[in-house]
């Protein structure tokens, strides 16, 4: 085997070793690296009881209730298969909005009202102007009412 | 086996149409890339400004989020970059360990500085994004997360190469840090995949059709060739420095114009 053979044969068996253990790393900090965890996450006992959490999901369209004093607002946070409703007293972010995405940190109190200290929009990949949204949007309503 | 007429004997390549090998001698490349720099210049000029008229004047407003999402036209290409020129320079480096080039080694220095640059604005316009449309500057999550550990790989690369006087043996160490850090290159970008995370998915693949209005795509993918460009061009113009500096006791260089006068 000449030296650059053998040279070859250790940078690709040193990256192949990297790979695995990295591989290894990932698999086992799988759920550390979940920055949030999704209704049915949650009532399904997955997400740290006691302890401050983020719960995700979309918001649920018209459960928005905002309180007199217009900074305390409860919502429902759905993955469309189970919810959550969710407290908190703060600004809310821009891109808050009914049938978006939401994460909210905070704890899960016994009457499975979730308190948030910390509310954030998550925004999806999609990018259209406001028209392609109109006709998105109608397209959908047309498609609900055929169904129905 | 110091000069570059020994290693196209070694691995008889005079044979080839295209002498590659020729290319890896600091001497052939220096006055190569001179010629180029200035076309790659004129390149990023040209579809920076078509980029920006395009993000700014063509690409409509964006339904969600309004005019803040035109942040977009820097933050994805410099995001983009940030990952390609990693991979390039572990390519490099793979090169530089596996045929003990030194040309490898000085393509992969001068490509750091750049790519910690872009990792650098990445985060930066990501940040100044986050606020207005998330909510926060910063969070935790894992595409958020492993780009600042790209960041800090870029800023180790340069800090282990410049601790090492000897710059064969920087090289060589430098090399083993760039290729261990592919590994992560994978994780930033499949990381919207692989957990939840605030950080919204994919919305160009090369699996799918892209999930954005034709305008914005061109004006995205305008800057992402200006910014290609520009890289190119201040990577040669740093490895032209590299290679006057580690090669100015070789005749070649004395005998150069900008040397010599």
């Amino acid at each position: 085997m000449k030296p650059r053979h053998k040279r070859f044969a250790l940078i690709g068996g040193g990256l192949a070793v990297i790979g695995i253990a990295a591989v290894l790393v990932l698999n086992a900090f799988q759920s550390n690296l979940v920055f949030f965890f999704t209704p049915t996450q949650i009532a399904a006992g997955e997400a740290p009881k006691g302890k401050t959490f983020r719960i995700g999901g979309l918001v649920k369209d018209g459960s928005l209730q905002r309180q007199s004093d217009g900074l305390t607002v409860q919502f429902v946070v759905t993955d469309t298969a189970k919810e959550f409703t969710v407290a908190y007293t703060g600004i809310l972010p821009d891109l808050f909005r009914e049938g978006k995405g939401v994460v909210a940190q905070g704890k899960l109190g016994e009457n499975g009202l979730f308190t948030a200290s910390e509310v954030l929009a998550k925004h999806d990949e999609n990018y259209m102007p406001p028209e392609a949204q109109h006709a998105v949007d109608e397209a959908h309503k047309a498609a609900r009412t055929v169904k129905q | 086996m110091g000069n570059n007429g020994g290693f196209e004997n070694r691995f008889g390549m005079n044979t080839r149409l295209i002498n590659w090998f020729g290319y890896a001698s600091p001497a052939t490349f220096y006055p190569l890339a001179g010629k180029m720099i200035p076309w790659f210049w004129a390149l990023a000029a040209l579809f920076g400004i078509a980029g920006l008229y395009v993000g700014f004047f063509v690409a409509p407003t964006d339904a969600q989020q309004g005019e803040g999402y035109r942040i977009i036209f820097i933050h994805v290409p410099a995001s983009w970059m940030s990952m390609f020129i990693y991979l390039v320079m572990a390519f490099w480096a793979a090169l530089g360990l596996g045929f003990n080039t030194r040309l490898s080694g000085m393509m992969a220095t001068s490509l750091a500085p750049t790519g910690a640059l872009m990792a650098f604005l990445s985060l930066w316009t990501g940040a100044l994004w986050g606020k207005p449309m998330w909510g926060a500057w910063w969070v935790w999550d894992a595409r958020l997360t492993s780009e600042l550990i790209l960041f800090f790989l870029y800023i180790g690369f340069i800090a282990l190469q410049s601790a090492i006087d000897d710059p064969r043996r920087a090289d060589k160490a430098g090399a083993v840090l760039a290729l261990v850090g592919v590994v992560n290159i994978p994780i930033i970008y499949f990381s919207v995949k692989w957990w939840n995370t605030l950080h919204q998915g994919a919305s160009v693949s090369l699996t799918r059709s892209p999930s954005m209005a034709q305008t914005m795509l061109w004006g995205m993918l305008l800057m992402a060739l200006a910014f290609w460009m520009y890289a190119i061009a201040v990577s040669l113009t740093r490895v032209r420095a590299i290679i006057l500096e580690r090669e100015r006791h070789a005749g070649w260089v004395e005998e150069l114009e900008e040397v010599a006068t």
